[in-house]
């Protein structure tokens, strides 16, 4: 199965119901099976900080809701994940291209790639990182794990593990 | 009419239906005038009031009702295509426009000079938009709940508020009860 499909039913089987997204050119696969997908709504955000907002309303609603988005957006989240996800103790998958790492074409994009892995660190958001194909086999347990502890958890999937640019 | 004098008008036509109420004064205004388990208080992430209510009313069937600010709708534009795009005719945005940041010291918005929220949401494509003064304010909303198909209220009210306590209420409780009430 294409690993962009894979992930996509991952989510399915995980229970998860509705999904918001923000492009990334190395997510663009998954974007595209997410909309597809019958199981799953898909509302697109213009922000991250707002996909947050609508996955919060999702689980509030009472669907378990993932955000798929990139690495260097990950400076607009924090307040939203300090005051809305981690304060009133919501689950929220994390799907984010790891922008910035090797064969990163892009030097800027290199400035936020450095401070991912600090930034939720600082934010005690349970964090790990996808590099070889073979790592997707474990994203069930990731999602599984996520709704277990009712935290945001980041799934940071590089460019090696999407099988480069 | 000030804001708080609009909230208490209000709430009896919210009280049945779920409520997703702004940062800062207008959540503590709302609780002092009438707490309900259906109510969800923002204590933080302004300008996510109106993206919580349509992830809210996209994921089940009962009304809800997203009470902003015209500051806070400012710092998270991006909401009004959003709405405008992913209609839900369970959603309601009320958006209580002063024309001022309430909570920090009623600086003046943009909303209160030059700009139109109501006009900024048709340009984003929503297609039920009603702006009103203060006091018609009840009125538009209980035919928008009546009408059952998405709407977006810009309320032109004055700026001020009312000395209301912090909310102490711990947001994993405010949290729980609520979702057990939209479960119920």
């Amino acid at each position: 199965m294409d690993i962009s499909q894979k992930i996509t039913e991952d989510l399915v089987a995980a229970g998860i119901g509705f999904v918001t997204t923000v492009p990334c050119k190395q997510l663009a696969g998954v974007i595209d099976a997410v909309e597809r997908h019958p199981a799953l709504h898909h509302v697109p955000s213009n922000k991250e900080d707002e996909g947050m907002g609508l996955c919060a309303g999702a689980w509030l609603g009472g669907t378990k809701p993932c955000i798929i988005m990139q690495n260097t957006a990950l400076g607009v989240t924090i307040n939203s994940l300090a005051t809305l996800i981690q304060f009133y103790r919501m689950p929220l998958p994390m799907l984010i291209s790891y922008r910035g790492e090797l064969g990163e074409p892009i030097a800027c994009q290199v400035e936020m790639a450095v401070h991912t892995k600090a930034l939720l660190a600082q934010l005690h958001i349970p964090a790990y990182h996808f590099h070889h194909q073979a790592d997707v086999e474990e994203l069930p347990r990731i999602l599984d794990y996520t709704f277990m502890c009712s935290k945001p958890v980041a799934v940071l999937t590089d460019a090696t593990f999407w099988g480069g640019y | 009419m000030i804001r708080y004098d609009v909230l208490k008008e209000i709430a009896p036509i919210l009280r049945p239906h779920l409520v997703v109420c702004n940062i800062g004064i207008p959540s503590q205004e709302l609780h002092a005038i009438d707490d309900q388990p259906t109510n969800f208080y923002m204590l933080g992430t302004m300008g996510l009031a109106s993206s919580i209510g349509l992830g809210l009313a996209l994921a089940q069937d009962k009304t809800v009702i997203a009470i902003d600010g015209d500051g806070s709708v400012l710092t998270n534009l991006g909401t009004l295509p959003t709405i405008a795009n992913n209609v839900a005719d369970n959603y309601i945005l009320l958006i209580v426009d002063n024309g001022s940041y309430g909570s920090t010291g009623d600086q003046p918005t943009y909303a209160g000079r030059k700009t139109s929220l109501a006009k900024m949401a048709e340009a984003a494509g929503c297609e039920h938009v009603v702006e009103c003064a203060a006091e018609d304010t009840g009125r538009v909303l209980a035919e928008a709940i009546e009408a059952r198909r998405m709407t977006v209220i810009v309320s032109k009210c004055e700026s001020g508020n009312r000395k209301m306590p912090v909310i102490t209420m711990d947001p994993v409780v405010i949290r729980d009860r609520f979702m057990k009430a939209v479960a119920g």
